[in-house]
């Protein structure tokens, strides 16, 4: 229930904006959310965007995980 | 499909859980509280993965699960008065009330309809002048300010025929109670969307008045393993605190907007979960203000006197205490097909996750 899918922004308007998760289209619902710009991924739940995701965030969890993989012995 | 893929590579997962093996020393018990996080662990096997020193448990985040069964009582009564639409999310109308269920009321001639967001329930209101629409409303934190947002775009609109039965609950009581209670639990895997809404600052009482750790997680495999990793290592050098590990999501202070729509819209009540009783102030209610969207002020109705399912032991599997196996009508008398509790019914239910990817 408390399930939250990332979805790409792909244009906005005043009070939702169109999202597509794997090329299907859905509309999200901004009255939760602020300064969505198309380009942004936001979390779907239910209908509604209740928050952005962070890029540079997630490149940086990725990298320091994918760095201590590559120097794990073997 | 992009901060999903990433997140379930085989290798990253397998370098996760070399390092746990290599640090985990103490034996400890964490419980993952939200349905979403059981649903995942299942799904990828990631128990297997773990070191016999770590063991999981399943916690009372499963919305469909904790609604008591007085409220699914009432929503029955509800969808019986001639005039009303009663509209839910998937899977709340296949639990089983004292007497019946949504799905079987819906067969005899209720107007019941399954909505993906509250939303649709404000349009069959707009579309329907002439009929009373009920929204059940149910979920946590997360799911709670799209419950306000809608009341409050009913009130900006002078939409006059759309209520909410609220059975919306907060995380941190719930949590408190059942370390109060003395379940033995080392740390929580505290769920991801909640706190994307709330902020980590409910969580600081019990890593510094409980002394457990807390690490928000998110909800794919690599996410859940970092987290057991980085709870496992607060629990080993003996500094448990509030950490994160999806800061791709979560911010600190959460989101601001959401958490003043919920504080617009409701107010806390000691509320009635299952098989778990009363906790106090674990509970959303529709504030005073705005009682004329409230389905318990507008229709009284009498319902008897809830009784639980005979021989289901839902309430000691949320309280993290057994798990589904330990069940007598687990599989057998109780199936996804025909569920005698609700924690086989919701996808995210612990008996439901155990019977589809354990047996
Ligand atoms: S298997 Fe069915 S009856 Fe047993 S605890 Fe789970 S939901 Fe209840």
């Amino acid at each position: 229930m408390c399930l939250a899918i990332p979805a790409k922004v792909i244009s906005v308007s005043e009070y939702s904006a169109l999202v597509s998760i794997e090329n299907v289209e859905y509309t999200a619902s901004l009255l939760l959310l602020a300064d969505v710009k198309p380009g942004d991924y936001i979390m779907l739940h239910a209908g509604f965007a209740i928050e952005k995701v962070d890029a540079e965030e997630a490149a940086l969890t990725l990298q320091l995980l994918n760095d201590e993989e590559k120097s794990r012995p073997g | 499909m992009k901060y999903i893929d990433e997140y379930r590579k085989k290798d990253l997962i397998i370098s996760v859980a070399e390092k746990l093996k290599s640090i985990s020393k103490k034996e400890i018990v964490l419980m993952e509280v939200c349905g979403g996080h059981t649903m995942a662990i299942q799904r990828f096997g990631l128990p297997s993965l773990l070191p016999s020193t770590i063991r999981l448990i399943s916690g009372p985040g499963c919305p469909v699960c904790v609604s008591s069964q007085h409220f699914i009582d009432l929503a029955m009564a509800y969808s019986k008065i001639p005039g009303v639409i009663v509209t839910t999310y998937g899977d709340l109308i296949r639990v089983p009330g004292s007497t019946t269920s949504l799905e079987k009321e819906r067969a005899n001639g209720s107007d019941v309809r399954i909505i993906y967001s509250v939303l649709e329930a404000l349009e069959i209101a707009q579309k329907n002048p002439e009929k009373n629409i009920i929204f059940l409303g149910i979920g946590f934190e997360t799911t709670a300010p799209l419950t306000a947002a809608a009341i409050l775009e009913a009130k900006k609109n002078n939409i006059t025929n759309f209520f909410v039965l609220s059975a919306h609950k907060v995380m941190p009581p719930v949590m408190k109670a059942l370390v109060e209670e003395g379940v033995k639990i080392d740390g929580f895997i505290a769920p991801g969307h909640v706190t994307a809404i709330t902020g980590t600052a409910i969580y600081d009482e019990l890593a510094s008045v409980c002394g457990l750790g807390v690490v928000v997680a998110g909800f794919e495999p690599v996410d859940m393993m970092q987290a057991i990793l980085m709870l496992t290592a607060q629990i080993e050098s003996g500094a448990p605190k509030v950490e994160v590990q999806y800061q791709r999501v979560v911010h600190n202070d959460g989101n601001k907007i959401a958490q003043r729509m919920l504080s617009e819209v409701f107010e806390l009540r000691d509320d009635q979960w299952r098989g778990l009783g009363i906790i106090p102030k674990s509970g959303l209610k529709i504030r005073e203000e705005l009682s004329s969207f409230d389905a318990e002020k507008k229709f009284q109705v009498e319902v008897p006197e809830s009784t639980e399912p005979k021989g289901c032991i839902c309430g000691q599997i949320l309280r993290g205490l057994k798990t589904p196996v330990d069940c007598g009508l687990f599989g057998k008398k109780c199936t996804p097909t025909d569920p005698v509790g609700a924690c086989m019914v919701s996808g995210e239910g612990t008996c439901a996750t155990y019977y589809k990817y354990r047996s």
